[in-house]
């Protein structure tokens, strides 16, 4: 019951929010400069044309009900159609949803899988020289732009090894295999920054849980070190951990713009950077919102965690 | 080290300055980033050729002693035009920051003293401000207002306005309490004083690492945008749309998306250890925001 309580109360708490970052696309529009009918209405629109578009947006309306009128629509899913290809926007992104999903969630579990061996092990050699090459490398990991590695990457495993294809994407459900092995390179050109990023936090965490002293107490108790870090350590160290995951969720979909143009993948970000030049602002507001709502999403989900990681937050 | 009395006696300034220069990685980046500034200036004396003669012989040629790393698709020397990239991803950076710190400066300083709802309505724009990726904001206000490097680093500082307003935020909030404020308040300073008087130079620390810091993320940006060819719009370049230029013709000739590359990556990571070596000499404040 506590903890749907918890629950509904999180969810609640998320509206206002999503109703601002709503607000905040639809402002967005105005940043157009000039008459955002006219960029609607295309090159060499008549004046009635651009009226229509006007009185399409609802640009001719008070403010509240232009944002009204627009607020309504994303309720029921309709983000309004692309200029260019004239499809529904919603339906154009979520065509390319997966792709960028499927990337974002390869990069973090390369990043968790690079950043929790690594972090604990400087924790445990804490001050010794493989703590501070580890320190080192993170700080560079960090300091690399994401095109930098992935050209890296392509460059060295793609086009002189041949081990990789160099660019592409191939729906699962075509070619599970060739799948995995196209996204292999986009996720580390993405995951290093994450695992560099959270490899600090996990050594941070772990320094701190390994001076508490209910792990003196499993130390006496006789348990193996190995023991003691995934079952006390890991677990307590956890929240910090996933809170910097969820902060670090927008630069991994911000990431994903530039890794999904190098490796020539149709995600999310190429769908945005097209819509720039094409002067596409339907498909271009509707990326900037439903990206805020997937961060939004993933933010509930760690605070959800919380309350598995830590139960006093369920409690509370 | 022996505490001499004269090294007491010292005003707090000074004692961040022997703090700083103790600390070797954030000298030894200071150094570089100078040395790029020096560069960034004197490019014209510096670099060996013309950054925008291009020469139908020359095109992708290797490394060599005419040109130190190769020269592009055109024929132009990569080496002169990183040096003078090194201005305009220098000056953008700049740019971006000082639009950020113009707008979350004072709204950071008007949220944390004023407290309320006003506090209120301001942080959860920004709450929903920061919902959005940074660089998918970016990529949508450029959208909108037309790529070109302006519009780039524009977008890049509004985008940033929030990190900076949560910073200064928190160390207004944190002055607020302190009794000096309440002494000046009862001597019968105005509100506007007391921000400006004795609000903002507490608020200067935080400030200085935080923008330094974002130094090197409106540099990474700017870079991603300007690779994305939202960025800066040719003949004109920065060490993005170097990288972005040289990178389709890596395998023939991978030098210059490398050199471009290792550039931006080196700048960044300074900024990131001055920064960190700035909020670790001040002391007790914390680098905040992400």
């Amino acid at each position: 019951m506590n903890t749907l309580l918890y629950l509904a109360r999180r969810l609640l708490s998320a509206v206002p929010i999503l109703m601002l970052v709503g607000l905040i696309t639809f402002l967005l529009i105005h940043l157009t400069p000039g008459d955002p009918a006219a960029v609607v209405a295309g090159d060499n629109a008549t004046a009635e044309a651009i009226e229509a578009a006007r009185h399409r947006l609802g640009l001719d309306k008070p403010f509240l009900m232009q944002f009204w009128d627009w607020l309504s629509g994303v309720m029921v899913g309709d983000l309004g159609t692309s200029f260019t290809s004239g499809r529904p926007v919603v339906s154009l992104i979520f065509d390319r949803l997966p792709i960028t999903l499927s990337l974002t969630a390869g990069s973090t579990l390369i990043g968790l899988g690079i950043a929790v061996p690594l972090g604990v092990l400087a924790a445990i050699w804490r001050g010794s020289w493989s703590d501070r090459l580890i320190i080192i490398t993170t700080s560079m990991g960090i300091a690399a732009p994401e095109f930098f590695i992935g050209l890296l990457l392509v460059l060295v495993v793609a086009l002189n090894m041949g081990l990789l294809p160099a660019t592409g994407y191939v729906p699962f459900a075509e070619d599970p295999v060739e799948w995995a092995r196209r996204l292999i390179l986009p996720c580390f050109t993405l995951g290093i920054g994450l695992a560099a990023e959270l490899a600090r936090q996990v050594r941070g965490a772990m320094i701190d849980v390994l001076s508490r002293d209910y792990i003196q107490t499993a130390r006496a108790k006789g348990l193996s070190t190995l023991s003691i870090i995934v079952k006390h350590g890991l677990k307590n160290a956890a929240i910090p951990i996933v809170t910097v995951l969820g902060l670090q969720i927008r630069r991994l979909l911000g990431g994903a713009v530039i890794v999904e143009q190098i490796f020539a993948m149709n995600g999310v970000g190429s769908l945005a950077v097209r819509a720039v030049f094409l002067r596409d602002l339907p498909v271009l507001l509707g990326v900037a919102l439903i990206t805020a709502v997937v961060v939004l999403f993933v933010n509930l989900l760690v605070d959800m965690s919380y309350g598995y990681f830590d139960p006093k937050v369920r409690q509370s | 080290m022996p505490v001499t009395p004269a090294a007491v006696a010292l005003p707090p300034a000074s004692g961040f300055v022997r703090r700083f220069c103790r600390n070797r990685t954030a000298m030894i980046s200071l150094c570089i980033l100078v040395l790029i500034t020096l560069v960034a200036i004197f490019a014209p004396y510096l670099a060996p050729q013309d950054p925008a003669r291009s020469s139908l012989r020359a095109i992708m040629k290797p490394p060599s002693l005419k040109y130190l790393l190769g020269s592009d698709d055109l024929g132009r020397d990569v080496l002169s035009r990183l040096i003078f990239a090194s201005r305009l991803s220098l000056i953008a950076s700049v740019q971006a920051v000082v639009i950020a710190l113009g707008i979350g400066l004072p709204l950071g300083l008007i949220s944390g003293y004023v407290g309320g709802w006003v506090d209120a309505i301001i942080m959860r724009f920004n709450d929903a401000l920061m919902s959005f990726p940074a660089l998918i904001l970016a990529v949508v206000i450029v959208g909108m207002m037309g790529p070109s490097l302006t519009n780039a680093m524009t977008a890049i500082g509004l985008v940033y306005a929030p990190r900076v307003m949560r910073v200064v935020r928190g160390s207004t909030l944190s002055v607020r309490q302190e009794v000096y404020i309440t002494s000046a308040r009862a001597t019968g300073c105005g509100d506007a004083r007391i921000i400006l008087r004795h609000v903002l130079p507490n608020v200067m620390g935080p400030l200085v690492v935080q923008s330094t810091v974002l130094m090197g993320q409106a540099l990474l940006a700017e870079a991603g945008l300007s690779f994305l060819g939202l960025g800066v719009q040719p003949p004109e370049a920065s060490w993005g749309s170097i990288l972005g230029s040289a990178f389709p013709y890596m395998q023939r000739s991978p030098v210059p998306t490398i050199a471009a590359g290792l550039v931006i990556s080196v700048t960044v990571l300074c900024f990131n250890l001055v920064g960190d070596g700035i909020r670790d000499s001040v002391g007790r404040m914390r680098r905040a925001g992400d």
